[in-house]
């Protein structure tokens, strides 16, 4: 039997779609779905005699994810012109960043195993339009729609850093929490704005010699459990294919592979013949950018707290477990919703519950996201205020959130208008408990008896009382007066 | 003395542009292609030295445009000029993508 380590390694190719109301160089406006071809004008078209000019917004937008995955950015950059002929290109060639992107050598930190970071090196980031759609017809023709055409795109490259498949979800749960809260992008998977392409290839020791397998890239990847499972499975394919073949990086080409969801495989795709040649040369029509510092510090100051710098201090500062971080800190307007509750005096552990808890139940059955919900901080802490202080029950919190969502009263009004305000009063209670002792002599003599049975029908008085209070007695002060009552 | 290109590149550089070029134009193109280069040959007698790439031939930069739509053509403009379209697409010849083979 020989030895055999064997260690995967992946690296990704991501494509944003940026968060502009317009294409990278036209005015065409960007909508999701639309008729086909409508929004297609001679720029994206790529009709003679149009010139392209650059989206502000765009070009914003990526320099401060750039800076957000703490890159160093270029003070000059250029387009370029990166050819090739495919139906869905109107001009034949995709503007593009070639040698002078305008930013390289950063990284982004990704949560591993019991809150530690990893960092992944970011190779570059740069600018460039998406091309169209082809629709793929039963008959002997395609059909094209250029709706997306011209589409601004950021194309982040990341060093072969990651060594699992859960590492890479990791990374792309990461990447899409830090361009959302940033606003770079909607980076929805299923609407194709956010679109990964693994890099997987092992090395493997085998009687103390490493090899290396051929890289391949995996495409149609429209899921983060895609994403992990094809890079799984293509540890263990290429692992066989090793040990079968001997095959190594230095025999074969870079291959592509397909997910096909279905059977939870990749599948080998067509080989152009030609190597890929593109031919890249700067764009004519398109002048260079300068960024003097002054504009990188301010979109610099446009940045906020990234998300995991956010869940670390959250378990560090508030003492919030791990689960509970994450959960608050996968969308800023819940992480925001959850500081300003905490800033007004609502108790972290408290008001994580009632958010994540309540609030996101709520979100979820109206479909909606926690910052359309029209609740706001002080509701929030208002709501921990009155639990911290027993006048309501931990279970009313989330009445009265629902309440919130519908109207702009307080939280002590909605919870006086629900009669959720619990009874703290001794000397009412101490009526509502002296009556069931009264209706209720067994019970009482087994709480007397003391043994196996007291505690049950301690239980069960307790529950009788707060029966004739209909569910608004403080629990803690009923079983005080029980207390006092029996010794 | 030998040419710059040879016709195989000019066979290539065809086959990439989807150019279907007869053996007499290869034979042309890689003469004409061929004095071309030369003739930008001379460039190299240039003393470049300090001297920064030039990435555009105007001495502008940051010509941008405010994110704000305008109108588009519409798919029937849009449509108008293609060979063959179906009122929605252009229709092309079906495109074996290598995505979907499989
Ligand atoms: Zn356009």
């Amino acid at each position: 039997m020989s030895s055999v380590e064997c260690k995967v390694v992946i690296g990704l190719e991501i494509h944003v779609q940026l968060l502009t109301k317009t294409k990278m160089f036209c005015g065409c406006a960007l909508e999701f779905a639309g008729e086909p071809n409508s929004r297609v004008c001679p720029v994206c078209l790529g009709l003679p005699g149009s010139l392209p000019v650059m989206n502000r917004k765009a070009f914003e937008l990526s320099v401060m994810a750039g800076l957000a995955l703490n890159c160093k950015i270029a003070n000059f950059t250029k387009w370029d012109r990166k050819s090739y002929y495919y139906p869905d290109l109107p001009k034949n060639y995709q503007i593009s960043q070639y040698d002078l992107p305008f930013s390289e050598h950063g990284f982004i930190e990704i949560p591993v195993n019991s809150g530690d970071a990893k960092r992944i090196r970011i190779t570059r980031a740069h600018l460039e339009e998406d091309a169209g759609k082809n629709v793929h017809t039963a008959g002997n023709f395609s059909q094209v729609d250029l709706n997306r055409a011209g589409t601004p795109l950021l194309e982040i490259v990341t060093e072969p850093d990651m060594n699992s498949g859960s590492e890479v979800r990791a990374l792309a749960i990461e990447l899409q929490r830090i361009v959302q809260y940033l606003g770079v992008s909607e980076a929805s998977m299923q609407k194709g704005q956010m679109r990964f392409e693994p890099n997987v290839n092992l090395h493997i020791i085998k009687d103390g010699k490493e090899y290396k397998t051929p890289i391949t890239e995996v495409k149609n990847l429209n899921s983060f459990r895609a994403l992990e499972e094809s890079v799984n499975y293509e540890h263990s394919r290429q692992l066989e294919e090793f040990l079968a073949t001997g095959k190594t990086m230095e025999m074969g080409n870079k291959s592509t592979r397909g997910w096909d969801a279905d059977r939870g495989v990749t599948v080998l795709q067509r080989e152009k013949e030609e190597a890929h040649d593109y031919r890249y040369f700067p764009d004519p029509d398109l002048l260079p950018v300068k960024l003097t510092d002054e504009w990188i510090e301010d979109m610099r100051s446009k940045l906020c707290e990234l998300p995991l710098q956010k869940q670390f201090r959250y378990v560090k500062e508030f003492k919030l477990s791990e689960y509970d971080a994450g959960v608050l800190t996968a969308e800023r307007a819940v992480a925001e919703l959850f500081e300003g509750a905490v800033e007004q005096g609502g108790e972290p552990k408290r008001v994580c519950n009632i958010i994540s808890q309540a609030g996101l139940k709520l979100a979820n059955e109206a479909g909606r996201s926690m910052a359309e919900l029209n609740i706001d901080a002080e509701g929030v802490a208002a709501i921990a205020k009155m639990v911290e202080a027993n006048e309501i029950n931990a279970g009313a919190a989330g009445a009265i959130l629902a309440e919130m969502t519908k109207t702009d009263k307080s939280a002590k009004a909605i919870a006086e208008e629900l009669n959720l305000i619990q009874k703290s009063d001794a000397s009412e209670l101490e009526g509502l408990v002296d009556a069931v002792i009264a209706e209720n002599p067994q019970a009482v003599d087994d709480v007397k008896s003391g043994g196996k049975k007291s505690k049950a029908a301690r239980g069960f008085l307790m529950g009788k009382v707060m029966q004739k209070a209909k569910g608004q007695a403080n629990p803690k002060i009923v079983s005080q007066i029980l207390a006092k009552k029996f010794g | 003395m030998a040419q710059k290109i040879d016709i195989d590149q000019v066979r290539k550089v065809a086959n990439l542009s989807r150019l279907d070029l007869s053996s007499e134009q290869l034979t042309e193109f890689a003469g004409q292609l061929s004095s071309i280069l030369e003739y930008v040959e001379k460039m190299n007698e240039l003393d470049t030295d300090g001297v920064e790439p030039l990435a555009h031939c105007l001495e502008v930069s940051n010509c941008f445009r405010e994110d704000i739509a305008k109108e588009s053509l519409g798919t029937d403009k849009t449509l108008s000029n293609a060979p063959e379209q179906d009122g929605q697409f252009f229709i092309v010849p079906k495109i074996l993508d290598e995505s979907n083979a499989s």
